[in-house]
């Protein structure tokens, strides 16, 4: 078990979402960074879907209530074992008692916190994603108990991973998305020939841009729209869609992020800027 | 062959996506469905899901998608060799709603501004027969179509931050169910004690696209009698195979 002393600013746990459920309008869900999910599951030699702790901006204080092996993905928040700062994306060794804190942010959004074996909790529609409605908790709050299964220690020296970081990425690589064809080349040169910035709107379901585009497409049937799914707005707004996202929209839907690029995305904060790049189909 | 014409459209380097002509009718609906059933029968060589809305059906793989001409060849022949002759089931679903001004919270506004009696309103809103075309929004949100132009009604300037579940609402030409509560702008004439998403049933949703639903006006004693039986699991939907 690790009891959490204190939960962050917003910390979730996450693993690849519920992608059965979604024809009856049920989000996907699952860890906005999914690149660094995959990433801390395979430094301890877990399934890559196991459960991790997704921790956005703030990271929170958690105690151990038994042995177990840990690894942090994702931005770095500075994170301490004891008061003593431990390396990202190796494995540590964490005895009963100790205590996981975390500093200042100083690249990237959210960590991840993965323990050997995944996080034990509940199991909702095939995944235990945490989703406001759907589980019984929809974040960490102060006194949680989150279950794991207690670990023996290992070698750390064979668990060191050079990773090859999405951090510093700012390009977003976007293909076609079924209503580009409407736009004109104007619009398109607004979206390829300029920075865009995050705006403050940004969570789990979706993040606006501040820089607007000349729209005059007109809304659609409502139909279908999936994470990395970029709509353009009557007031000419692009929202890019993220993991918690519905499953439907009525909003042109101009671009589509790689999945690659999602995960890049989810490592970003409000001011933060990013440039589209389109990549065409090969033939 | 169809009698629409259909576009297929790479979407992201993992979805396809096939639309209909931009139009919302039962034609397209059912045509829709025909498809979904033939894909959802077809021996894929790997995992796919497939999801679908008024005039689209999505169809998402597993793995990136490596020829997305072979695929659309594929699915066109899908849909070549099955249409028309698989014949689909679909349900009438009876629901209750209590239309008491304690739960429809609009009902007054609508009759003044459509001048119409709260009488009438519940009785064209329980006398149609509506198509559920899909699932989205929320978890078990039935997108219905067949409102009665008598009640149509524009969505509220400002929604409301709490929106109870089982709340019936109007929102411009679309009636629905609230499944869960969550902020809404839609005005609000009643409220169903049925659950539309049951975590703890094997099918959380009972209903599917191509489903039919009708409400059923009861008063505020059978609300809570339902409620009751709703809670103890004893409650059954009243229901009846559709041929069309």
């Amino acid at each position: 078990m690790i009891k959490v002393l204190h939960p962050g600013f917003y910390s979730t746990i996450q693993d690849l979402g519920r992608r059965d459920y979604q024809h009856l309008g049920v989000p996907l869900s699952g860890a906005m960074d999914q690149h660094a999910l995959k990433s801390a599951n395979a430094i301890l030699g877990n399934d890559e879907n196991c459960a991790v702790l997704e921790i956005t901006m703030l990271g929170p204080n958690l105690e151990f209530c038994c042995d177990t092996v840990i690894t942090i993905s994702g931005a770095d928040l500075q994170p301490k074992l004891n008061g003593i700062k431990i390396r990202l994306f190796s494995a540590t060794n964490v005895k009963t008692g100790d205590v996981l804190s975390f500093g200042r942010l100083s690249k990237g959004f959210r960590a991840y916190l993965a323990v050997s074996k995944g996080f034990q909790t509940e199991d909702i529609l095939n995944s235990k994603s945490m989703y406001k409605g759907l589980t019984a908790a929809s974040r960490l709050q102060k006194g949680d108990l989150i279950k794991l299964i207690p670990t023996n220690h290992i070698n750390n020296k064979y668990a060191y991973v050079k990773f090859d970081g999405n951090i510093d990425v700012d390009i977003i690589v976007v293909n076609k998305g079924p209503e580009f064809e409407h736009l004109n080349n104007k619009q398109i040169n607004q979206l390829f020939g300029q920075e865009f910035t995050i705006s403050k709107e940004n969570n789990r379901m979706a993040y606006q841009l501040d820089e607007l585009i000349t729209n005059s497409l007109y809304e659609i049937i409502t139909s279908l729209v999936m994470p990395g799914t970029i709509q353009l707005t009557p007031l000419g707004k692009l929202i890019i869609l993220m993991r918690d996202c519905q499953t439907t929209g009525g909003y042109p839907r101009i671009l589509q992020l790689s999945e690659y690029s999602i995960s890049v995305l989810a490592q970003k904060k409000v001011g933060d800027k990013i440039i589209f790049k389109l990549e065409e189909y090969q033939l | 062959m169809s009698e629409f014409e259909l576009q297929y459209k790479p979407f992201g380097k993992y979805s396809i996506l096939i639309e209909w002509p931009q139009v919302i009718s039962e034609d397209v609906l059912k045509s829709v469905l025909s498809y979904k059933e033939a894909l959802e029968n077809f021996d894929f060589k790997q995992k796919v899901y497939i999801k679908s809305a008024y005039n689209s059906i999505l169809i998402t793989y597993n793995i990136i998608i490596n020829n997305i001409y072979d695929e659309v060849l594929t699915l066109k022949s899908v849909f070549n060799d099955n249409f028309d002759s698989k014949y689909i089931k679909s349900k009438l679903w009876m629901i209750p709603v209590c239309y008491d001004i304690e739960f429809g919270l609009d009902l007054e506004e609508i009759a003044k501004q459509n001048n119409i009696a709260i009488s009438e309103i519940i009785s064209l809103h329980s006398n149609t027969i509506y198509p559920v075309y899909f699932i989205g929004f929320l978890p078990g949100f039935l997108y219905l179509g067949g409102l009665d132009n008598r009640l149509q009604f524009p969505r509220k300037i400002t929604p409301r931050l709490k929106v109870e579940k089982g709340s019936v609402g109007i929102g411009n030409s679309q009636t629905g169910i609230y499944p869960n509560e969550s902020p809404g702008g839609w005005n609000l004439i009643g409220k169903t004690p049925i659950n539309f998403f049951d975590l703890t049933k094997e099918q959380p949703c009972f209903a599917k696209s191509g489903d039919k639903i009708q409400f059923v006006a009861i008063s505020r004693v059978e609300y809570n009698e339902i409620t009751v039986q709703v809670d103890n699991g004893s409650f059954n939907i009243e229901s009846k195979v559709t041929n069309d």
